[in-house]
């Protein structure tokens, strides 16, 4: 099964020392783990279709691998690179798009770079502006939160048109372009900077010029990758909380055999369950969406269920965890703090809980017609 | 996770639906949706009538084995056949405790007599059963029940002496299972015999608990010196409490789905309301209504996990989560519903004491989180069997 390869490439090879190590150097990326990913493993390739060199398979590969990445913070730029292999299959009769989804599958990292988001992930997000000039074009401004740090070969960039969206490629050692790490809370998930002053790009540089209507389905399917991470997070914290108190003596006893330190961990499991089971739907409908048979409000509702479910899920769990460690639980030493940064950090990505429980309250209670279940 | 069922399956839901249209209708129209949980007490006769007609459409215990009368159908099937029997408003089955108790057990661990005696009155309709497992001093501790059996020889039957609580429609049943103690220098597990009881006899007194909903479908039943024949112990005595276990194992989830759909339409009808009278544009209610949403939807993913787990019976991560689940879902909906009526929340629909769907709901479902094993002692089975924590210390019973 594709989990237990998964698991077992991870637990060898992406173990807290390599995490820690990967969080000290400059890109905050384990450079040789996501090389050995994209040579023996090839899970940059799971979304790219077949016909360009990849593999062909859903969103449910790409969760059940994410996943895993999330219980061992496996600091790899894998949802970045996806992001844009879903973007670009958007635009695939483009020859570019075909050049670079061949380029993704052969281990090309392409970041995805669409928002500034003060404070909207959506289209109102973008800050950046193209402008056509008889060259090309034009694109000046600025993206924040790019999913690989300041790691990537090149972007795919949305980019304002009038009232449109754009979908532009920018090499990153392009003139103009400046493209740096942000420094971040949470030290395992390197986030990018991208600032573009008057880079110029030609013609066959620009994707698309009205791609506005992609970007949403795009989104939702990104929560559904960061869902993946959370679940994840949300089990290797209670994990590791579990195995903390059954060795933990106090009073004579372990205290994993006190009732309030049970009651908290099965709390913490009933939201991992919970999670998981949404999880696992959201990615059956997000391949559904890929494949053309589910209508897209499904796929919105089944992102934000899951991006409030997964979000509290993973923080909950990561903050109880370091309550369940006790002193040692705020210490660097301990790999709690790190899920907790780490949970904290992508509840916020692509918006709150929160906002996601209010687009789900504005389809069941602002819509004209009484919804149907 | 399978999220659709198959061509054959849907055939089958089909014919399920169909049958069920043209006779949940004329007279039966008026128990369409009664009889649920909290509702039980109601309407028992039509429902006695309405569990013969079940039984006469082949439509009772479809999960049971061919030779004894059921379908033989698989758990899809019986999820399917729940689920629309919830969606067409089935009322509240008087028959369930014998199809999806007595009878597994039976089927498991009862004698070729037992089975021949009681499986068809079940699988007819005819002959209702009850549950004989808490006592006041035994609930969540089950196997503390001090109710005790004892062997006349000379009669060769039972004698059994004691107190069972919480026995849903007692009054209207024909038997009850009984777990008792047969060997009286045995505590907690063992010694513990299971037994087939006549309800009819002079030794079987019932009393109803009035609730906080002013209804009474609870009983206790008071046993003094009833009479059960030698015949009646299923398996041997001391092997009562493996018997009372595996029939703790029998529900699979299959009415799971059912159970949903009754879960939807109170939260439609708690939406519909928040529309209507305008506590929807309130942020916190609407944050509240779409996390009562996901949930819901958690409910439902929960169990096709669930249901597609293996076969071995053993209880799976998300099965051990579910009771948990829904019920602390449901209780949150009550509160949510009070919330969403406000102050209209408060007045009854008649005096004395005629509650509103809503009301009780909200007042019902404070039970949720106590029977079938509290909230409390969930958490302890998911903390012990699922993440392997230490066992709670026992003291001296």
């Amino acid at each position: 099964m594709l989990r237990d390869s998964v698991e077992g490439f991870l637990s060898e090879h992406s173990d807290s020392p390599a995490v820690r190590a990967a969080m000290a150097s400059n890109s905050g990326i384990d450079e040789r783990l996501w090389e050995k990913i994209c040579t023996d493993m090839y899970w940059q390739a799971i979304l790219v279709p077949e016909e360009f060199g990849g593999l062909g398979l859903g969103l449910l590969e790409v969760v059940i691998v994410l996943e895993q990445m999330g219980r061992f913070l496996t600091p790899a730029p894998l949802a970045a690179g996806t992001q844009s292999a879903l973007a670009l299959r958007t635009v695939v009769d483009q020859p570019l798009a075909k050049t670079m989804l061949d380029d993704l599958a052969r281990g090309q990292l392409v970041a995805f770079a669409h928002t500034a988001a003060r404070p909207h992930w959506d289209g109102q997000g973008v800050e950046i502006v193209a402008t056509e000039v008889p060259s090309g074009w034009t694109l000046q401004g600025e993206a924040r939160f790019i999913a690989s740090g300041n790691s990537a070969d090149a972007l795919l960039v949305v980019a304002q048109i009038d009232n449109k969206l754009g979908l532009f490629r920018v090499a990153a050692n392009q003139a103009g372009v400046a493209f740096s790490r942000m420094p971040t809370m949470d030290q395992t998930r390197p986030m990018g900077l991208l600032q573009l002053s008057g880079v110029a790009v030609n013609g066959e540089d620009c994707l698309a010029t009205d791609w506005g209507q992609h970007l949403e389905a795009v989104l939702d399917l990104s929560r559904i990758m960061v869902g993946a991470e959370q679940v994840g997070c949300a089990q290797a914290s209670l994990d590791q909380s579990v195995s903390y108190v059954s060795e933990r003596v106090q009073f004579g006893r372990t205290i994993a055999s006190y009732q309030a330190i049970k009651h908290k961990a099965a709390d913490m499991m009933l939201k991992v369950e919970s999670a998981r089971s949404l999880l696992y739907y959201a990615a059956c409908v997000g391949d559904e969406t890929l494949m053309a048979t589910a209508p897209s409000a499904d796929l919105r509702e089944a992102a934000a269920m899951l991006a409030s479910s997964a979000g509290d899920a993973a923080f909950f769990c990561a903050g109880t965890g370091i309550q369940l460690h006790g002193g040692v639980g705020i210490t660097e030493e301990y790999d709690i703090q790190l899920y907790f940064k780490r949970a904290r950090s992508m509840e916020a990505y692509l918006g709150r809980p929160d906002e996601q429980r209010e687009v789900l309250a504005a389809m069941l209670l602002d819509g004209d017609d009484c919804h149907a279940a | 996770m399978q999220l659709r069922f198959t061509e054959a399956d849907e055939q089958f839901r089909g014919e399920v639906s169909d049958w069920l249209t043209d006779n949940l209708a004329g007279d039966f129209s008026s128990i369409r949706h009664r009889g649920g949980p909290g509702d039980e007490h109601v309407y028992v006769e039509e429902r006695k009538a309405w569990e013969a007609r079940l039984a006469e459409g082949g439509w009772t215990c479809i999960g049971w084995p061919e030779d004894w009368g059921g379908k033989g159908a698989t758990i899809e099937q019986q999820v399917i056949f729940n689920e629309e029997y919830a969606r067409a408003g089935g009322p509240g089955r008087v028959g369930h405790i014998g199809e999806t108790l007595t009878g597994p057990t039976l089927l498991a661990f009862g004698s070729e007599s037992q089975k021949q005696r009681y499986l068809p009155g079940i699988r007819a309709g005819k002959e209702l059963w009850c549950q004989g497992y808490s006592e006041p001093g035994a609930g969540s501790d089950l196997s503390a029940v001090r109710t005790r059996a004892v062997l006349d020889e000379s009669t060769q039957s039972w004698r059994i002496t004691g107190q069972k609580v919480w026995t849903s429609l007692a009054h209207e049943s024909d038997f009850v299972f009984v777990l008792a103690r047969t060997d009286l220098a045995e505590k907690g597990h063992k010694g513990l015999g299971f037994f087939l009881v006549p309800m009819n006899q002079p030794g079987v007194t019932i009393r109803p608990i009035t609730q906080l909903t002013g209804t009474a479908e609870f009983n206790e039943v008071f046993f003094d010196d009833a009479l059960c024949s030698s015949d009646d112990i299923v398996g041997e005595p001391g092997q009562g409490w493996k018997i009372a276990m595996g029939l703790l194992g029998f529900e699979r989830g299959v009415s799971t789905l059912g159970q949903q759909m009754l879960f939807q339409t109170e939260l439609d009808e708690i939406i519909r309301i928040a529309r209507e009278n305008g506590t929807g544009k309130n942020p916190a209610i609407r944050q509240r209504i779409a996390e009562a949403h996901i949930g819901l939807r958690t409910l439902r993913y929960n169990s096709l996990r669930m249901l597609s787990g293996g076969d071995d019976g053993s209880l799976n991560r998300e099965a051990m989560i579910y009771k948990l689940c829904w019920s602390s879902w449901h209780r949150n909906l009550g509160k949510l519903a009070m919330d969403v009526l406000g102050p209209e929340a408060e007045i009854l629909e008649a005096a004395p004491y005629s509650l509103g769907r809503l009301q009780s709901l909200f007042l019902f479902t404070r039970a949720d989180t106590i029977y079938g094993g509290t909230n409390q002692i969930q958490r302890n089975i998911i903390a012990e069997r699922a993440l392997g924590m230490p066992r709670e210390p026992r003291g001296e019973s």
